[in-house]
């Protein structure tokens, strides 16, 4: 049963969750040298959202509703996450780098509080897919994991696509190296910023809804612990790189996953992930890839 | 084509610039000089946009440019090369160049200009793929060059252009910015090697803590005994 490939398996699949949210936090670093503790909040917006989806398209055949709560997860979290940095985060550009991370926590409150005061208690997350096993060779795969796989490699892949070779993309990287020269060229690093957020609370979004997909309920207070989880992947990637942030999501999750599996105690996944954000701090706090230290984006 | 009235700037209560008022005709080369601290990069930063004025007007052919963020005045023709260079040093060679032009739209322009800067500068061509950090300084300030041609500038104001460079590939940028004026773009450059840069200029501005003390002809200003005594000194020093 906790075959050592399942395991792997089973973490890869939570690994790619953490790695869409922790690559949230490690673009919009890249940029403002600020971590944006509103990024959890994102994650289970995405999850609401994409909940409200389903429910109303419960008619339609999965692959239809699943595509459409996508959709609407990733674009009401990258509309929440521009207008959030608009109102938080764009008046403190000048301010100390302690500012915005503090106007951070405080949109997460109110974000948090928001979904809160309309529902306290758990949702069940609609059901779509059908609890197919899928055998490859030794190996037995769920549809929903290879749901999740798949996703997350296409998302991840397009992202890496869009930073690499396309003209935004290219600014966003040169913003990430150095902001004043290129506001300096002509880029509206400003524009840049929001186009950086909405595309981490895309990804966020989109990991918000795998997530509920493969638990099943919902909550408002669900982002917290996968988005400090996801968070201890980017450090441990080096916080603004990448592919560290790829790498580090899918690292944790499978520690978490052998954890939960070789542990005296299942329950112990959770200290291991945040022992190793501690160990990663002390021994090495630019992350695992961060020694090429300008490399943000 | 840029003209600039009264301009105070700020940092905090402190004023790093006092009322200085400079003028720069089309096509001319006008230099910037003055000691360490004196306000130089201060005042290129307030007319790029990067720092906001306290007080005083600054226009550019004709329209008044304060308040305006640094990538619209850039977009407009105003573009700086920063102290240091600041290149992009994870970019390649070519797609630091391709930044310079992010603003624009007309592609078959953008070819051309990008051919042209690899023309004037066959190096970058050969090291088009390589990462900007990769370059010596003298490349980095030719690949600084290029990427402010890209954004085809009406006036190029230059930083220091030949800090930390060798004094061969600083004759070479002087000779290269001069080039450039020829080819029609007006040059406003900061200066510390004050010989070498009113060597080339057709008027300079002497600025001292925040303020304009003298402007006149850079040949006036080559002979006039405070100058000398203040920014040629070493050199003359080394000549005798």
């Amino acid at each position: 049963m906790h075959s050592f490939t399942e395991q792997l398996l089973n973490g890869l699949t939570l690994g790619s969750i953490y790695a869409l949210v922790a690559l949230g936090y490690t673009l919009v670093y890249g940029i403002l040298l600020m971590i944006n503790f509103a990024h959890s909040e994102i994650f289970m917006l995405g999850a609401f959202a994409g909940c409200g989806t389903l429910v109303a398209l419960s008619a339609l055949p999965w692959p239809l509703s699943v595509g459409a709560a996508f959709l609407m997860g990733m674009l009401a979290c990258a509309l929440v996450a521009v207008a959030m940095e608009k109102v938080a985060y764009a008046p403190l550009r000048r301010a100390p780098r302690l500012a915005p991370l503090i106007s951070a926590i405080g949109v997460s409150i109110v974000l948090q509080n928001s979904v809160f005061l309309w529902r306290n208690d758990f949702l069940a997350f609609p059901t779509v897919f059908p609890p197919t096993q899928i055998n490859i060779g030794p190996v037995t795969l769920s549809l929903i994991q290879i749901v999740i796989l798949g996703s997350s490699l296409v998302l991840m892949g397009g992202l890496w696509l869009f930073i690499t070779f396309t003209r935004l993309g290219q600014a966003m990287r040169a913003c990430s190296q150095d902001r004043e020269a290129a506001e300096l060229v002509g880029i509206p690093v400003n524009r840049i910023i929001s186009l950086t957020f909405f595309i981490g609370a895309m990804l966020g979004g989109a990991a918000g809804i795998l997530y509920s997909l493969y638990y099943g309920s919902i909550k408002y207070n669900m982002g917290f612990l996968p988005g400090m989880k996801a968070f201890t992947a980017a450090v441990l990637g080096g916080i603004g790189n990448v592919p560290g942030a790829m790498a580090g999501g899918l690292l944790l999750g499978v520690s978490e996953a052998m954890g939960a599996a070789f542990l005296p105690e299942a329950e112990w996944k959770d200290v291991l992930a945040f022992a190793i954000l501690i160990l990663v701090l002390i021994l090495r706090p630019r992350g695992l890839f961060g020694e090429r230290t300008s490399e943000k984006i | 084509m840029l003209e600039v009235n009264n301009l105070s700037v700020s940092y905090g209560k402190i004023t790093a610039l006092h009322g200085v008022s400079l003028r720069v005709g089309r096509g001319e080369i006008v230099t910037l000089i003055g000691a360490n601290g004196a306000g130089k990069s201060t005042f290129l930063k307030a007319i790029s946009g990067l720092l906001a004025p306290s007080e005083g007007e600054i226009y550019f052919e004709g329209k008044r440019i304060n308040g305006l963020p640094g990538h619209a005045i850039t977009k407009r023709g105003l573009v700086q090369i920063p102290e240091g260079r600041r290149i992009f040093p994870l970019l390649t060679v070519e797609e630091n160049l391709m930044m310079g032009a992010f603003f624009r739209r007309d592609r078959g322009g953008i070819t051309e200009d990008k051919r042209l800067v690899y023309e004037s500068f066959p190096l970058l061509h050969e090291r088009r793929k390589q990462l900007g950090g990769t370059l010596s300084g003298g490349e980095q300030q030719m690949l600084a060059l290029g990427r402010a041609l890209m954004s085809r500038p009406k006036l190029l104001a230059l930083d220091e252009p030949s800090m930390g460079l060798a004094p061969i590939v600083a004759q070479q940028v002087l000779r290269i910015i001069q080039k450039i004026n020829r080819e029609g773009v007006t040059i406003l450059l900061v200066e510390q090697n004050a010989r070498a840069a009113l060597g080339i200029a057709q008027r300079g501005y002497v600025m001292e803590t925040g303020s304009v003390v003298m402007h006149d002809q850079a040949k006036n200003l080559l002979a006039n005994d405070k100058v000398k005594q203040s920014y040629l000194g070493i050199q003359e020093t080394l000549l005798t």
